[in-house]
């Protein structure tokens, strides 16, 4: 089968640190990854390659089919009401938005449509980020540190997620020092490519 | 799309905007050229001789108090990083940020250039060519506005740089356009207007650089 996302022999460079080199990765449809390791190992870096933000020393990347990205920066513009926050990406997405309702729903952030962003908590940015990247509907997700901030039922929420994302298709990169659920994933430890 | 992102730069740019302040540098430009009579004295001639170079000068300094609400919060919110996922050039998102700030500033500053006028006693012919000159030399401002604030946004002081940065690189602009008021057969506002549509068209390229390099840290 055909990878939807592949990388080969990245190596990538902070400053004048070289952070890993030799890291090669193939996805194909349905597949996950699980991008492990300690802080400041490159797993923020790795993803940022993927998603075509930060060019890599050395290596190159593929991807066949669209990218989502979620991250530490939510992309919600802070003084705006919610609805409208995830309403400009939606649009920009081409999803409606009833199904940006449905999302918002899923999520728990119903009672939140009127609130500025800002006024949300850190569970409650991510969970919006999470609405935004399911409305974009892209077959490669890129989560980097998708947990943080979120409490017991919201990380059951993305492992439940990810898997429906993958059942219908979808390849994912999970980074992520936390340990998350995931079914058949292969687990790649950076530190094993550390230069 | 390019509609979706011009309308989402308004609501944050424009006066009662959600990013706030819009109408600050209107207000300053106004009080500028209230203060100058107080200071120079009840000298008629004088005012209307000098008063056309003071509207010039108090526009300018308008225009860098927004500077750092321009492209700073989208680079720290990662909304340039969506866009690139989405295929979205940084020259074209610039490109609309720059359309949106010229907008949010430069109409309502050639509507209280009038108020300015009569404050300073200016002729009709002056205020015709001060009306014309900003006209020509606003879209150069706003672009050099947007390049500044894309250079800086990354920098710890980038607020206080860009002010600085943008005086000298407006110096043309304010050269030609007022200058416009001592020689009126036109050359002036034709090169002022030059100078705005070379700026237009060269800073999508180099803030959207800027933008990209600013990832790199």
């Amino acid at each position: 089968m055909q990878a939807m996302l592949a990388a080969r022999d990245l190596a990538c460079r902070r400053g004048e640190r070289l952070l890993f080199r030799g890291l090669s990765l193939s996805l194909s449809r349905g597949e996950a990854c699980h991008v492990a390791g300690p802080n400041g190992i490159g797993k923020t870096s790795l993803i940022r390659i993927l998603a075509g933000l930060l060019r890599p020393f050395h290596g190159s990347v593929e991807s066949r089919a669209s990218i989502a990205l979620l991250d530490e920066r939510h992309a919600l513009d802070p003084q705006v009401p919610l609805e409208r926050a995830l309403a400009f990406w939606s649009e920009l997405d081409g999803s409606g938005a009833s199904l940006m309702a449905a999302h918002r729903e899923r999520l728990g952030l119903a009672e939140l449509a009127d609130v500025p962003v800002r006024y949300l908590s850190t569970g409650q940015r991510k969970r919006a980020a999470l609405a935004r990247l399911l409305g974009q509907r892209a077959p490669v997700w890129l989560l980097d540190e998708p947990l943080n901030g979120l409490d017991t039922a919201g990380t059951e929420l993305v492992e439940t997620l990810i898997a429906e994302h993958r059942a219908a298709g979808g390849t994912c990169v999970v980074a992520s020092h936390q340990p998350i659920k995931l079914v058949e994933a292969t687990r790649l430890k950076i530190t094993d490519f550390a230069a | 799309m390019i509609g979706r992102l011009l309308l989402r730069d308004l609501a944050l740019l424009m006066p009662g905007g959600r990013r706030g302040g819009a109408l600050l540098p209107l207000l300053f430009f106004l009080a500028v050229a209230m203060l100058y009579p107080f200071a120079v004295g009840p000298d008629a001639p004088l005012l209307a001789r000098t008063g056309g170079g003071v509207i010039w000068v108090a526009a300018l300094l308008a225009a860098i108090l927004p500077l750092d609400r321009l492209v700073a919060p989208d680079l720290d919110e990662g909304v340039f990083d969506q866009l690139a996922v989405r295929g979205v050039a940084e020259e074209l998102a610039i490109a609309v940020r720059m359309l949106a700030h010229w907008l949010s500033f430069a109409p309502l500053l050639l509507l209280a250039a009038l108020p300015a006028a009569a404050l300073l006693g200016l002729e009709r012919e002056t205020l015709r060519t001060v009306l014309l000159g900003l006209l020509a030399g606003t879209p150069g401002l706003a672009a050099i506005g947007v390049l500044i604030a894309a250079l800086t946004a990354s920098l710890r002081s980038g607020a206080a740089l860009s002010g600085l940065l943008l005086i000298p690189l407006s110096v043309p602009i304010l050269i030609f356009g007022a200058g416009a008021l001592a020689r009126p057969d036109g050359g002036g506002l034709a090169f002022a207007a030059a100078i705005s549509l070379l700026l237009v068209a060269v800073t999508p390229f180099a803030a959207g650089a800027a933008v990209r390099a600013a990832r790199e840290e």
